[in-house]
């Protein structure tokens, strides 16, 4: 029961992260009619949007200690945050703590301005051109994108931790009832689940309950009679590109301290989130919800021991698998359209 | 143009000769080469060219940056430039600063991407098309021993670089091929007996290991290592390369009643698992009455630094640290910071010491005939290269020196003092016989001059 727990609580937060990168995928699938391949590289870039700000809180200046030598044996340079020298030592220090929170913030505006210069510099040019068209100028993209991202930030993994007050892990065990310490769950990776499930609710709010969500629904689903009324469907679908980088991009800040950032962590993601688009059902964003938490659950348990002394190697191809089995007996996926994908 | 005047134009018989004179053309270089030389690449003018393939993309690129800057770093100290390194500390003093055997030493750099078959072609491409009279570097020991294989089949050595399977000077060892670097075998028998006296003989050991041959060669030697101590393998979960969250290997860890997780992971796969056993209140949990412990038993400084406060405390082994006292080390972090600013990590180290190496064979056996070369480095023994006294042991062509356990330190003075070295570990405790039966199952063979 407890490894069923534990594993459970795994499956979401990996779910978690499927499904904030599926969400943005079908959104820009649903509405510009784009397979974008290039989006893995969008959470990417998120996550390294917390690496950035925590190296911009973390510049520093430098001054001479003789007392202190350095590994040649001069005189240390000893480094101080600017961020201290400006706001004191107290405020300094927390605003290097929390530069993963933070990054959210920072993050919005330079993902939104991405995923604009992506669709208008590139991808506006593909609407029409067909689907392995897309995918193949999109995926180059992606290896373009990583490829900057490793010439400034180097090949390694970077560590990103998140602050002080969230880096311990919850006893699940002790609070169920259970022995304790055996349901040991981080607290940051609850916070990444409520964050998702936030964000989620907030895309789905806002297509639903404001007008601009409407209208975007009514495109997705008749582009041409959208146009006809004489709304300019093409720019609330730009719009809608920059939010989808945007949800995509926070993901991946939030992702920073579960995953040491690094440069291919995109293409890692992308991956996994087509195939759970694909199984949702294309330009179905509950359907790329409700698979992302499936599929992140189904890997889970299946990397569990018992299972895989059973079938070894099932970890690596359960969501595979599944796919694999759902889309021979409902082709649409759990929750796609009629004629979507179809044609 | 008609379809009549294009097969006129493009005749069967046209196409055989024009492309019979193409290809003797492109074998004419070989054809006269092979004929006039007494071994591949032998160097004929006033230079001689070293490769070193070493990966400069994929996820190994910076450690792999840090070997580039220690061989060039190496080459302008045999040429006679800089402060010299480690030729001032060497115990063989044949290398005069001149170059190797009085040619100036030229290089070129090829790509192994981390990857066999691209590790294969930048290796083919150094020694066919620029000539190269030795073949060095590498990351991980997938492409030390393909490129290893190549380099026998082409008669020139290989000066194996980042390399830690057993199976490289084991059952894929070649009589072209040498390895500075420790091994598997070798970190287990240095961090067994570390293991023991710090965590006590009674422990039970889950291993997550890297699924491909560096960790199942280390996995083996670690459980050999510790079991023969009195601890227990609870149990071996293989775990693929690049899984990036580790989270779904790790939770099992809490449902058993081992009290040790030992990582047999490297690179970015290291940096995520130790982050996801931390984050999962592994070190700070009590099982049997002891502290749970997690053991690294492979630590490289580089990737040490994308773990941050994780590696705090644990413990692991390593080839060389930038911080050892001796004449060697100093030399070569002297010569290496000054020219870069930052001390060189154990990578760096095994690169420089591997061209030292090679050139002093050149210049001991007066030729660079490969057949000369591995006569010369059998069984030399050597020193001031900062790893003590060392042997490259005839029969396997491994080195054979201390090594280092070292641990995460609590207090870092900066960023680059992330390990603090707990035991030198003498070479004869990690010393094992030739035929071992970790490393049987491969012949060295004869040496192949091309």
């Amino acid at each position: 029961m407890e490894t069923i727990l534990l594993q459970l609580l795994n499956g979401l937060d990996k779910g978690s992260a499927y499904a904030l990168i599926a969400l943005g995928l079908t959104l820009i699938f649903g509405t510009l009619g784009v397979v974008n391949f290039a989006h893995g590289a969008i959470f990417m870039i998120g996550a390294f949007c917390a690496v950035t700000l925590s190296r911009i809180f973390s510049l520093s200046f430098e001054t001479v200690d003789p007392s202190k030598l350095d590994f040649l044996g001069n005189p240390a340079k000893i480094k101080t945050p600017y961020v201290e020298a400006w706001f004191g030592a107290d405020a300094g220090a927390w605003m290097i703590d929390w530069a993963v929170p933070l990054a959210i913030l920072f993050s919005i505006p330079i993902m939104i301005a991405v995923g604009w210069a992506m669709e208008r510099g590139l991808i506006k040019h593909f609407y029409k051109r067909p689907h392995a068209d897309q995918i193949l100028v999109t995926f180059g993209l992606a290896i373009v994108l990583q490829e900057i991202i490793k010439y400034f930030y180097g090949a390694n993994p970077i560590s990103t931790p998140a602050p002080d007050a969230f880096r311990g892990s919850f006893d699940f065990g002790a609070a169920l009832g259970f022995d304790p310490n055996v349901i040991i769950y981080p607290y940051w990776r609850l916070i990444y689940f409520g964050f998702a499930a936030v964000v989620i609710g907030a895309v789905f709010s806002f297509l639903r309950f404001t007008t601009f969500g409407m209208v975007v629904r009514a495109g997705m689903a008749d582009r041409e009679t959208v146009g006809l009324l004489g709304i300019n469907i093409d720019r609330k679908f730009t719009i809608m590109f920059g939010l989808a980088a945007a949800v995509a991009g926070m993901a991946g800040v939030m992702y920073a301290p579960i995953l040491s950032p690094n440069y291919h962590m995109g293409m890692d993601f992308l991956v996994l989130s087509f195939v759970v688009v694909v199984v949702g059902g294309m330009g179905s964003l509950p359907g790329a919800v409700a698979a992302g938490f499936l599929l992140g659950i189904l890997e889970s348990f299946s990397s569990m021991n018992e299972i895989k002394s059973i079938i070894p190697g099932i970890d690596q191809i359960i969501i595979y698998v599944v796919a694999i089995i759902i889309l021979l007996t409902r082709p649409r996926g759990l929750m796609g359209k009629k004629g979507v994908m179809e044609d | 143009m008609s379809k009549t005047d294009l097969t006129r134009r493009v005749s069967r018989r046209g196409v055989i000769k024009t492309g019979a004179i193409a290809g003797a053309g492109l074998a004419l270089p070989t054809i006269f080469t092979s004929g006039a030389r007494a071994f591949t690449n032998e160097p004929m003018g006033g230079t001689v060219t070293l490769g070193f393939n070493v990966p400069q993309s994929g996820a190994y690129a910076d450690e792999g940056a840090d070997e580039l800057r220690a061989y060039q770093l190496a080459v302008e100290h045999l040429n006679g430039e800089g402060d010299g390194g480690m030729l001032n500390t060497f115990s063989s003093k044949v290398l005069e600063g001149n170059g190797i055997l009085g040619k100036k030493v030229g290089f070129v750099t090829g790509d192994t991407q981390t990857k066999s078959d691209a590790a294969r072609a930048s290796a083919k491409s150094m020694i066919e098309k620029d000539g190269a009279v030795m073949i060095t570097g590498g990351s991980s020991s997938g492409v030390a021993v393909a490129v290893q294989g190549l380099c026998q089949e082409a008669g020139v050595i290989f000066m194996a670089g980042l390399t830690h399977s057993n199976d490289t000077t084991g059952k894929d060892k070649k009589a072209n091929g040498f390895r500075h670097f420790f091994n598997a075998y070798m970190s287990g028998a240095a961090l067994a007996p570390v293991l023991a006296a710090r965590y006590g003989a009674d422990r039970k050991a889950y291993h997550l290991t890297a699924d491909y041959t560096w960790g199942w060669t280390q996995e083996e030697s670690i459980a050999a290592a510790t079991e023969a101590l009195g601890w227990e393998t609870v149990n071996k979960v293989r775990t693929p390369l690049g899984a990036g969250d580790f989270s779904s290997y790790i939770t099992p860890v809490l449902q058993t009643d081992a009290d040790v997780l030992i990582l047999n992971h490297y690179g970015g796969d290291m940096v995520n698992s130790l982050t996801n056993a931390v984050q999962f209140g592994l070190r700070d949990k009590m099982v049997n009455g002891k502290q749970f412990e997690i053991v690294v038993p492979l630590f490289s400084r580089l990737m040490a630094r994308g773990a941050g406060e994780n590696i705090k405390g644990i413990l692991g082994s390593t080839n060389w640290h930038w911080s050892l006292s001796d004449e060697g080390s100093q030399a070569f972090v002297k010569s290496f910071g000054t020219k870069y600013g930052f001390p060189p990590s154990q990578a760096a180290h095994t690169c420089y010491v591997q061209t030292l190496l090679y050139a002093d064979a050149v210049a001991r056996a007066g030729s660079f005939n490969p057949c000369a070369v591995v006569e010369a480095l059998e069984g030399f023994e050597f020193d001031g290269l900062g790893n003590g006294p060392t042997l490259y042991r005839a029969e396997d062509h491994q080195c054979f020196k201390d090594v280092l356990v070292v641990r995460g330190k609590e207090n870092p003075t900066s960023e680059f003092d992330l390990l603090e070295v707990v035991e030198i570990t003498p070479a004869a405790q990690v010393t094992y016989p030739v035929d071992h039966p970790m490393f049987a199952g491969g012949a060295l063979g004869d040496c192949n001059a091309g």
